[in-house]
């Protein structure tokens, strides 16, 4: 049985401009153990997807969904008192800004006790042990120092790092990554990633990577997800897309790389589009 | 034929001098550390590295907007010293900016017409009228048209912005323009069509630039010459072949595997070791 599995999910918001359907009639299924990848562009309801699964989204979000089932629990009737025992345990995720999602007025060390202190039963001492622990897995320097660190004292990388232990703090089953390593350096990216994969390679959770960089699908993922304006476009594993796109915007994607240029002139998705194929 | 040198480098310091409290003792860092090059007219040269290794103070230093420490810059062959001579208009006007995040850089209570006209009003003595052709014009040029003369910036997509920023830059004609990470802000097909445009302006105006990023696929499609900077030092500079080819400073190299490669075969090799 799949891990998460997500049948016809639509998620609209109200505007001034009436509604506004971010995501239409989207199916995702995740396993236990496997790398999936949500790759598009903005406003391809990438992350909204996610934030739907999270219970995140802002109070003019509407969803629909024929099926949302995480390991037999069902997200869309759960209540919210039940929900936030599963998410942050079972479920959990990092986002796209380290120095933002990280609270500026409280020591690592505290957020990070947080976590531990809402979902596990560790006493204080225990829970410190805890999280030195989850700062060494996470490759921090001088754990015991980070914990009384604030987050400016340390680099987008370094927070992004305490954000992955808070994540991880409670061994979810499923990891839900957006866009960890757009803020980051390339070089910074790479050891983001090699954690991530590492510590799923480990643990054996499902993970979840939302990107729109096809450079970060083809290090990561398993299987594959292309979006485009809310639709899914194409599903395949990594390989199959790569070597042989089926859908023409996965193929004007895949072209518009700068390392893929043939001729002088880059081909963009809207040639794609003016063509009419697609969606 | 000798070269073309628009703009020449030598030896620039850049020292920032910080203090820690009123009386506290006096830091200084030195955010580059002797950085010479030159700039061939025409031609582009990107400057590789990561945050903190001095690429946009080389940036600021070049644009005129702060002084060197150390070190001479030679524009079109006249030394130029912004902290003993004022800057000539004429100046000004050679050297232009488009900065990374077209989000931050157009002021939001500003028209786009007033953007592109604003720099024709401090730097030269043309008429209204003649700005507002003059604005106009650079709006076609970029892709953009002349009914987005009137509008906000707010009402425009991220690679439109990039496209008033980049006409703001154009319009007093200069012959060197510094990108400061044009397109890491926005889409993969809008960083094509941005770049592009890029392409398509060189030719047409025969200009320089200076592109500074951190994305090395980019740099490899848009350069002729590559200098990798690593805490202030130039740690390799050639040309895009003789950089990507055959990179000599261990950093180049870590800089190389660090980038995600998303070829068949790299793939291919990744999930033959996971298995």
């Amino acid at each position: 049985m799949a891990l998460l599995e997500i049948e016809n999910l639509t998620v609209e918001f109200d505007t001034v401009n009436g509604r506004f359907r971010a995501l239409d009639n989207v199916s995702y299924s995740v396993n236990a153990g496997e790398v999936m990848a949500i790759v598009g562009e903005s406003g391809s309801g990438k992350s909204v997807a996610m934030l739907a699964v999270m219970g995140l989204l802002a109070n003019n979000g509407h969803i629909k969904a024929d099926k949302m089932v995480f390991e037999g629990l069902d997200l869309m009737t759960m209540s919210p008192r039940q929900r936030r025992k599963v998410i942050g345990k079972d479920i959990s995720m990092i986002f796209q800004e380290p120095i933002a999602s990280l609270n500026p007025c409280f020591t690592i060390g505290f957020q990070i006790d947080e976590t531990l202190k809402e979902h596990t039963e560790l006493n204080k001492k225990q829970r410190k042990a805890r999280a030195v622990e989850l700062l060494n897995s996470v490759g921090m320097p001088e754990p015991e120092k980070t914990l009384k660190k604030f987050p400016h004292q340390m680099s987008g990388g370094q927070c992004q790092r305490v954000m992955i232990a808070m994540a991880i703090a409670c061994e979810p089953k499923l990891l839900i990554a957006d866009e960890p390593t757009t803020a980051l350096d390339v070089t910074i990216q790479k050891q983001i990633l090699d954690l991530l994969m590492d510590l799923q390679a480990k643990s054996g959770m499902g993970l979840i990577m939302i990107t729109h960089d096809m450079g970060v699908v083809a290090e990561t993922a398993d299987r594959v997800v292309v979006q485009y304006k809310g639709k899914k476009m194409e599903e395949a594993d990594v390989l199959s897309l790569f070597e042989n796109p089926q859908n023409a915007y996965t193929r004007a994607l895949l072209s518009a790389l700068p390392e893929n240029a043939t001729g002088d002139r880059l081909p963009t998705v809207s040639d794609f589009h003016l063509n009419g194929e697609g969606a | 034929m000798s070269e073309d040198i628009i703009l020449e480098a030598r030896n620039l310091v850049r020292e920032y001098r910080t203090k820690e409290g009123m009386f506290g003792k006096l830091n200084i860092t030195r955010a580059l550390k002797g950085i010479s090059f030159k700039l061939e007219r025409g031609k582009t040269l990107a400057v590789v590295g990561e945050s903190g290794c001095g690429k946009s103070t080389l940036a600021r230093i070049l644009t005129l907007i702060d002084p060197a420490t150390e070190g001479d810059l030679l524009i079109e062959g006249k030394k130029i010293d912004i902290a003993q001579q004022k800057i000539t208009p004429e100046m000004r006007g050679k050297v232009q900016i488009v900065f990374q995040n077209p989000y931050g850089s157009l002021n939001p209570r500003q028209r786009i017409g007033d953007v592109l006209t604003e720099p024709l009003m401090i730097n030269t003595d043309m008429t209204p009228q003649e700005r507002r052709d003059k604005a106009m014009e650079m709006l076609v040029k970029v892709g953009l048209g002349p009914e987005h003369y009137n509008r906000y910036p707010h009402m425009f997509s991220g690679g439109q912005r990039q496209r008033v920023a980049i006409a703001r830059a154009l319009v007093l004609n200069p012959s060197l323009l510094i990108l400061d990470e044009p397109v890491s802000a926005l889409d993969l097909s809008v960083q094509a069509q941005i770049l592009n445009l890029l392409a398509d302006l060189q030719e047409e105006l025969n200009l320089t630039y200076l592109f500074i990023s951190h994305d090395l696929s980019v740099v490899r499609y848009i350069a002729d010459k590559v200098m990798v900077m690593y805490f202030g030092e130039v740690v390799e500079y050639g040309t895009r072949d003789e950089v990507f080819g055959d990179p000599k400073h261990d950093y180049t190299k870590t800089l190389f595997n660090a980038t995600p490669r998303a070829d068949v075969a790299h793939i291919k090799e990744r999930l033959a070791r996971t298995a």
